[in-house]
């Protein structure tokens, strides 16, 4: 059977009838997905909508064959309850656990049923059947959700012997501000506001998927080429800014304080280029729906290049030094380790997954605006652990100075922004950007006035935290920050 | 060894002189808002209807509030007269929630603590920092603070692990209803004397997340907040700004 068999494939960031998606038995529903996920693909959304969006209630899986580079999607009626995924299929768990806390469908035989961001007034944040081990020597370490430094807050439990790791279990949700439901239930001159800060560190990315998900819903072709190629700056300035930082944070958390104050300065650097743009450091207003805000002049992009040329210097300089104090390898070589088979069961993806050996990057798979035309090359490791996390990010940083200076030098066309229409009635849309933790994935429809009816958001943290809790088993516990810090997930972003 | 001091050499030093020199800042940053009333035309709504938080009003005059303002210039976008625009002053930090409500009047820009808790703060503060619902965008401007850049240390504020340890509480974020609890703790957790202070629209308003059911509309009413920093996010010099105003370090 074809991996795709029973999906209706469609494209990344192209509009169609929502009355198109396939609609088959609960069964085969399943099936389908457990099957086309053991034959290469990844479940990039899993998503309950209810009867007014497209008729009936459903259920709608969204599968990518990465390395064909297909999206297909399918639906069924779930009723009240339906056979849980999870049991086939490993990357449906956190999926259906935030459809029975949505909507209260129950996936019957799901192994782990909890909340997994405590949004009903019935759920007490916190208080939950945590995972336990027994023993007379296994002890409990409860951290959180107000952590030791200036960071978003969530809660962790670990169930230790001794030093060692048994389990960790994460448990999120303190950052619920209720995203989703606003998107639709607040004016629309709030959306790109929620959008960009949805999680702050990731503005751009953010934006930049909602911005596709407005154009395709509008279908009026295509977004200005110089917008796109702006649009790709700023992304891959967001991606500069975040992995510098992380580097330096990384050697932080080892205690080598060279890299550590050099890297939280230049990320600074980095930050102040998108500031170039747009006046602020973290790319607000710089990307909205029909292209971006600002533009950028000759003179403009002479000083990007002239500042990139010093941060490259200086950032592949700082970082550079890890790699050779053995005190710092000795830390980061062989600690939290995930296994390649681990990140393709679980779905993992960005960095994490391109450190333990997979080639999966939406910039590459999925292109849409300027990635259809400049191919960033994908960059991967084998060895799945922190030092393996930490190098990626060196390579990326190296690829992304490399992209952006492309595509400063020869900046195409005139005009920014193409005034987009309304939406068309009745359509379904899904969006996919390589955000700078990995694939951003919306998706929306439209009721049959071409208004908004339903927005789904999927931050790469939904995919990973997971990732987070099993590459600490066999751990020590005092290596929590440095495994936390190589993952570097969003709170916000997975509470939206 | 001789690499790292020779990298160290190479990377320079790096820390700004604010405030003995003014700071650099990008020429499209959005500082202080200038309103004109005087431009403005009393039947025009346009800015009313364009702003995401409901931070300009016109009931009583044309108002702006630096509280919830998001410094998106969505109103400067759609302003027929050019009544509304925003200017590259860095100093956006008051001491009280009223003062940031900018309507023709002059700004008062934060003043300095009083001379009692100064004695007793002013010259080494710790702060614990509690994001509840912030989306780490002021979180990562607090933190940079901490960098060789800005070299908070040098003005004697530190950010602190414990509550226990610390003389005051920074809060971003617009509180979630699933942090309130978290944050009450931790703020009954720091003895007395002790400072609040709300840095960036959420906290101060809830910012864009203004009215949701799932959020406090930041800073509950029952915890004083002895200094606010509007801004989404603000500019780490404007917070720096705040902080040494509220020392006593800036006067003019």
């Amino acid at each position: 059977m074809s991996p795709t068999a029973g999906l209706l494939l469609f494209r990344n960031c192209l509009a169609m009838d929502s009355q198109g998606i396939p609609c088959v038995g609960i069964e085969t529903f399943r099936q389908c997905i457990i099957d086309s996920v053991k034959d290469g693909g990844r479940l990039c959304a899993l998503f309950y909508v209810p009867e007014q969006v497209i008729g009936s209630p459903r259920i709608i899986g969204i599968v990518a064959q990465d390395e064909a580079g297909s999206l297909g999607v399918i639906s069924a009626e779930p009723g009240m309850t339906f056979p849980a995924l999870t049991p086939g299929c490993q990357q449906a768990h956190w999926f259906e656990r935030e459809i029975h806390e949505q909507y209260g469908v129950v996936p019957e035989g799901h192994p782990w049923l909890k909340p997994i961001r405590f949004v009903n007034g019935s759920d007490t944040i916190g208080v939950t059947d945590f995972f336990k081990i027994e023993g007379s020597e296994v002890h409990e370490v409860a951290v959180g959700p107000v952590h030791a430094g200036i960071i978003e807050p969530g809660h962790f439990r670990f169930q230790c012997h001794g030093e060692n790791v048994y389990h960790l279990e994460i448990s999120l949700g303190y950052q619920h501000r209720g995203v989703e439901k606003a998107m639709l239930a607040f004016p629309e001159k709030r959306r790109l506001h929620y959008m960009e800060t949805l999680a702050g560190d990731t503005t751009v990315g953010h934006a930049t998927a909602y911005a596709h998900i407005c154009e395709a819903l509008a279908q009026g072709g295509f977004t200005p080429p110089r917008a796109m190629a702006l649009r790709g700056i700023a992304l891959e300035l967001e991606r500069l800014a975040n992995h510098t930082g992380d580097l330096g944070a990384l050697a932080g958390d080892v205690g080598f304080l060279p890299t550590a104050s050099f890297c939280g300065r230049i990320r600074g650097d980095f930050l102040n280029m998108t500031a170039l743009f747009c006046g602020n450091r973290f790319g607000r207003g710089m990307v909205v729906p029909g292209g971006t805000g600002y533009d950028a002049d000759r003179e403009r992009l002479e000083e990007l290049l002239l500042r990139l040329g010093r941060a490259e210097k200086d950032v592949l300089g700082a970082v550079e030094l890890l790699w050779e104090t053995p005190s710092v390898m000795s830390r980061f070589e062989n600690t939290g380790k995930l296994a390649l088979q681990t990140c393709i069961d679980l779905g993992i993806v960005g960095p994490a997954a391109r450190a333990s050996g997979l080639h999966r990057d939406v910039r590459s798979d999925f292109p849409s605006d300027i990635y259809r035309f400049n191919h960033v090359p994908v960059s991967a490791l084998e060895s799945g652990d922190v030092f393996a996390r930490a190098f990626i990010r060196r390579l990326e940083i190296q690829q992304s100075i490399k992209f952006i200076r492309e595509q400063a030098q020869s900046l195409p066309g005139n005009g920014v922004k193409k005034e987009i229409g309304n939406p068309g009635k009745g359509l379904f849309v899904v969006a996919m950007v390589e955000g700078w933790r990995g694939e951003i994935c919306h998706a929306a429809f439209t009721g049959s006035g071409g208004e908004l009816s339903h927005y789904k958001i999927i931050d790469p943290s939904f995919h990973n935290w997971i990732g987070l809790s099993l590459a600490m088993r066999g751990q020590q516990i005092s290596d929590f920050p440095l495994c936390n810090k190589s993952f570097n997930l969003s709170y916000c972003g997975h509470d939206l | 060894m001789l690499k790292i001091i020779a990298e160290r050499i190479r990377q320079k030093k790096r820390t700004i002189a604010y405030p003995k020199a003014p700071p650099v800042l990008p020429d499209r940053f959005r500082g202080m808002p200038r309103v004109d009333a005087s431009k403005c035309d009393k039947a025009c709504d346009a800015c009313v209807v364009a702003c995401p938080t409901g931070a300009l009003s016109k009931t009583d005059g044309l108002s702006l509030d630096l509280g919830k303002c998001l410094f998106c210039a969505d109103c400067t976008k759609v302003c027929p007269s050019g009544a509304l625009s925003f200017s590259q002053d860095h100093c956006l930090a008051s001491r009280l929630r009223q003062g940031l409500v900018l309507s023709g009047q002059e700004f008062e820009k934060a003043t300095a603590m009083g001379e009692e808790i100064k004695r007793i703060l002013g010259r080494s503060l710790k702060l614990r920092q509690v994001c509840a619902g912030g989306c780490n965008a002021c979180e990562a401007d607090l933190n940079v603070l901490t960098t060789v850049v800005f070299d908070l240390g040098r003005f004697g504020i530190q950010f602190v692990a414990s509550p226990r340890h610390a003389d005051g509480l920074c809060l971003t974020g617009p509180v979630t209803k699933n942090m309130a609890l978290a944050l009450r703790k931790t703020y009954e957790a720091i003895s007395s004397p002790k400072i609040v202070i709300a840095v960036g629209a959420c906290a101060i308003s809830g910012g864009p997340y203004i009215d949701h059911e799932e959020t406090l509309n930041g800073v509950p009413s029952d915890i004083p907040v002895d200094l606010f920093v509007p801004g989404c996010p603000p500019h780490p010099i404007t917070i720096l700004d705040g902080l040494l105003r509220f020392l006593g370090k800036i006067h003019h």
